[in-house]
């Protein structure tokens, strides 16, 4: 039913057309749009009942997320609601979740988490920023933090910044909700690959109240970092539906377009790469459901697992598909005309902002080795 | 879908692997732990213990003396199975003719050899692939020809009729008119002048010779057939209509070799030997880095095959056909276990030289190793090979035009 309702909302309301317009625009998505989707209750999907939301299963955000992909809709969803909609929900008291995550779930505000910074990589807890107290209450904040998903457009930032311990430390870095237009607060909004938008923070000394830490001081490390598994496993989700896009696309082309007189998806050497793009994707999506599913249910290690070994598969498997989309399209799919490169660089998108390779492999690796781990 | 099975069916997770503790005889168990190729004898041993249980053929429907489990549970039981490394059994009788003929025999033919299948008193191999005929299948040449009393008199040559040294019976592809033979007469296409018989290998003017595999074992056999003849009641299905039973008999075999469970045994060995092996300095080589990145790739891989079998599995138990998610468990699983093998092999370095020799001169769970690295280049090639699988992809799946 929900899976029905994206599905026809993606094809229907917004064709791919609309994300290739969206990118001239400054805000990249559409506030009656966003209303919508608030209305059809995705925003609130995996907000609890208690908050305002419907206290679904991140699963069912996950096969929305997946349909939303398959023609690229623009909305910060990932943005908004995974990142900042799930920081607020683990880590705000009751007051805070009803002061900022019921209206998030209705579509009025938008939150977005300022975790990296510079030299952090994929580490949450390499968080120079600091927060310094101040006497007789509150924190005083100043650092930068870089590529902030949907900053150009929050009204909230959760920004991570060190309240103790050493540069690299995961003890001590600590969170905080800063409005948008609190003094101190520079947002340079700029330009991503994929014709989106992020933010550049600077954090000038801002002056917030205690009740402005969200979670217990100096513990935030290990909550950015379930923060951004769940964000990973909605990135997997998101990229599985470009894949069986791009794939959708791919043989249709070959199955229409023709040269030496004959159709092109006749050769050989042509079927045998779709047939590789049809497996990664499928592996992809099998990835994303189970690293979805123990997003709900898994043990910690477990969880940690599915997502890597998903963002893997991202980024091996995932990229196969729209690079060879793009390959198979030949000269057409190397302009800016044709849709397979907006989907090709939305999945390069995907598989930096939260792990890569490299991380995520490592990550694995550590998890799954020595040998007498389960297999 | 739900990832955490039944409590129901984690209880029979738990009886099959307690039987299976129980009921592996102890010279089994020791070639299990270090993964050494089994013996027929091995085989058919472990074979009758599964039959005496009732698991022997956990898909085959209860009135033909399956166990009537439900598809998770089969599941389950042919996994349990697979990781404790139990005797793999022969899949000529099991899960192709056994299946064949209760889909498409007559009573006669289900009674007279469904029964010793199950109890293992008739073995079984495979007689498709012919010199000439490999890939292109349906150009085989064996005659199956009907003399002055009614029976076929067969002539021509089968290769890769696996383990025939072993068998009893022989199920065949042959062409029963020879106008539809490549370079014969015309008429026809050649998928339809072939018959699907079954043969009995002590009928004179069968001769079976054994042939070692790359891997060293005594795996392949060529079956030559000169006058032999074959009585009429022998044909499944109607005279002409084989080339449909074939194609229905290698879906039940796509199934049946993904082999996940033997490759997540091979990546378990390979840490194993990684945590053993000096690597540079002298430390061992699952310190490297790099060999922790391929190790997790290769576990990565092997993941995503495993979760798109659970999805083909959660399919299966709502009784849904096997869809897209299905047709890419041979293609990858194949290709999986090789990877395995060979990352296996690059890990051992120099000890991966040796080959059948005595306890001591290697690990004995990596003495196996280089036959099995060798004997799997076969995963991408045996029930069609991968290319072929990617023809039927394209074609059937993708629906990519013919030229």
């Amino acid at each position: 039913m929900l899976v029905d309702t994206a599905a026809s909302f993606a094809k229907k309301s917004s064709p791919v057309v609309r994300a290739r317009k969206l990118r001239q625009d400054p805000l990249g998505f559409e506030p009656r749009v966003w209303k919508q989707m608030a209305e059809l209750g995705w925003l609130g999907l995996c907000v609890p009942e208690s908050d305002g939301g419907f206290g679904g299963r991140f699963v069912d955000l996950a096969l929305v997320l997946e349909q939303l992909g398959s023609t690229l809709v623009p909305e910060p969803l990932l943005a908004t609601c995974v990142l900042g909609g799930t920081a607020l929900a683990r880590a705000g008291t009751a007051e805070q979740r009803a002061r900022w995550l019921a209206p998030l779930a209705a579509g009025e505000l938008h939150a977005a988490l300022a975790w990296a910074e510079r030299d952090s990589r994929y580490d949450p807890a390499a968080c120079a920023a600091r927060a310094e107290k101040r006497p007789g209450g509150g924190f005083r904040l100043s650092g930068d933090k870089v590529w902030v998903q949907g900053g150009h457009a929050a009204d909230l930032f959760l920004v991570s910044a060190r309240t103790g311990g050493g540069a690299r430390e995961a003890a001590g870095v600590s969170l905080f909700a800063v409005d948008r237009d609190a003094a101190g607060v520079e947002v340079q909004a700029v330009d991503t690959m994929d014709g989106r938008r992020a933010a550049m923070l600077r954090l000038g000394g801002v002056e917030v109240g205690a009740d402005r830490l969200l979670g217990q001081e100096g513990q935030a490390a290990g909550l950015l970092g379930d923060v951004l598994d769940v964000a990973a496993a909605a990135a997997c989700a998101e990229g599985a539906g470009i894949a069986q896009a791009v794939l959708a696309m791919t043989v249709e082309y070959l199955k229409t377009r023709e040269q030496f007189g004959l159709k092109i998806g006749t050769f050989q050497v042509l079927q045998h790469r779709a047939v590789e793009m049809f497996v990664e994707s499928e592996l992809l999506r099998s990835h994303s459901i189970e690293a979805s599913l123990r997003i709900d249910e898994g043990e910690a290690d477990e969880r940690r697992r599915a997502v890597s070994a998903a963002l893997v598969q991202l980024t091996t498997g995932g990229r196969l598909v729209v690079r060879q989309g793009v390959q198979l399209h030949g000269g057409i799919g190397c302009t800016d005309e044709h849709d397979v490169g907006l989907y090709f660089k939305r999945m390069q998108t995907l598989g930096v902002l939260f792990g890569d390779e490299e991380h995520h492999l490592a990550r694995f690796a550590a998890l799954t080795q020595p040998p007498d781990a389960p297999v | 879908m739900e990832l955490a099975f039944t409590p129901e069916h984690e209880s029979f997770r738990r009886e099959v692997r307690s039987w299976i503790q129980e009921a592996l005889p102890a010279d089994l168990r020791a070639k299990s732990e270090v993964d050494a190729n089994f013996e027929m004898e091995e085989v058919m041993r472990w074979h009758r213990i599964l039959f005496q249980r009732g698991w022997v053929a956990p898909h085959w429907p209860a009135e033909h003396g399956g166990p009537g489990l439900d598809p998770t549970r089969r599941f389950i039981l042919t996994e349990e199975l697979e990781l404790a490394g139990t005797p793999p059994l022969s899949p000529f009788g099991l899960g192709m003719v056994g299946p064949l003929l209760i889909q498409f025999g007559t009573p006669a033919q289900k009674q007279r050899f469904l029964p010793k299948i199950l109890s293992g008193e008739e073995v079984w191999c495979q007689g498709y692939s012919e010199p000439n005929a490999g890939s292109d299948l349906a150009s085989l040449r064996t005659s199956a020809v009907k003399n002055g009393s009614g029976k076929y008199v067969v002539d021509g040559q089968k290769t890769w009729t696996t383990y025939a040294q072993y068998a009893d019976w022989i199920f065949c592809l042959v062409r029963t008119d020879p106008k539809t033979a490549p370079g014969g007469a015309g008429g026809g296409k050649k998928q339809e002048g072939i018959s699907f018989l079954l043969i009995d290998l002590e009928t004179p003017g069968v001769e079976v010779k054994p042939m070692l595999t790359l891997g060293g074992t005594p795996a392949f056999c060529e079956t030559f057939f000169s006058g032999a003849e074959v009585p009429a009641e022998n044909l499944v299905g109607p005279e002409g209509g084989g080339w449909t039973l074939a194609k229905a008999l290698l879906g039940h075999e796509r199934t049946l070799i993904a082999a996940v469970g033997q490759s997540r045994r091979v990546v378990r060995r390979v840490k194993r030997i990684a945590a053993q092996a000096a690597g540079p300095g002298g430390r061992p080589l699952i310190d490297d880095p790099r060999v922790r990145g391929r190790i997790a790739a290769l576990e990565i891989r092997l993941r995503g095959l495993q979760m798109a079998n659970y999805r083909a599995l959660a399919g299966a138990q709502l009784g849904k056909a096997p869809g897209p998610e299905s047709s890419i468990l041979k293609l990858r699983g194949s290709e999986v276990l090789q990877q395995a093998f060979e990352l296996a092999m690059d890990i051992m370095g120099p000890d991966s030289l040796t080959w059948f020799n005595q306890p001591g001169v290697v690990e004995p769970f990596e003495e196996w190793v280089p036959s099995a690295f060798c004997y799997t280049r076969a995963t991408t090639i045996y029930g069609g090979s991968n290319e072929i699988q990617k023809n039927v992809l394209a074609k059937y799946i993708l629906g990519l035009p013919a030229r």
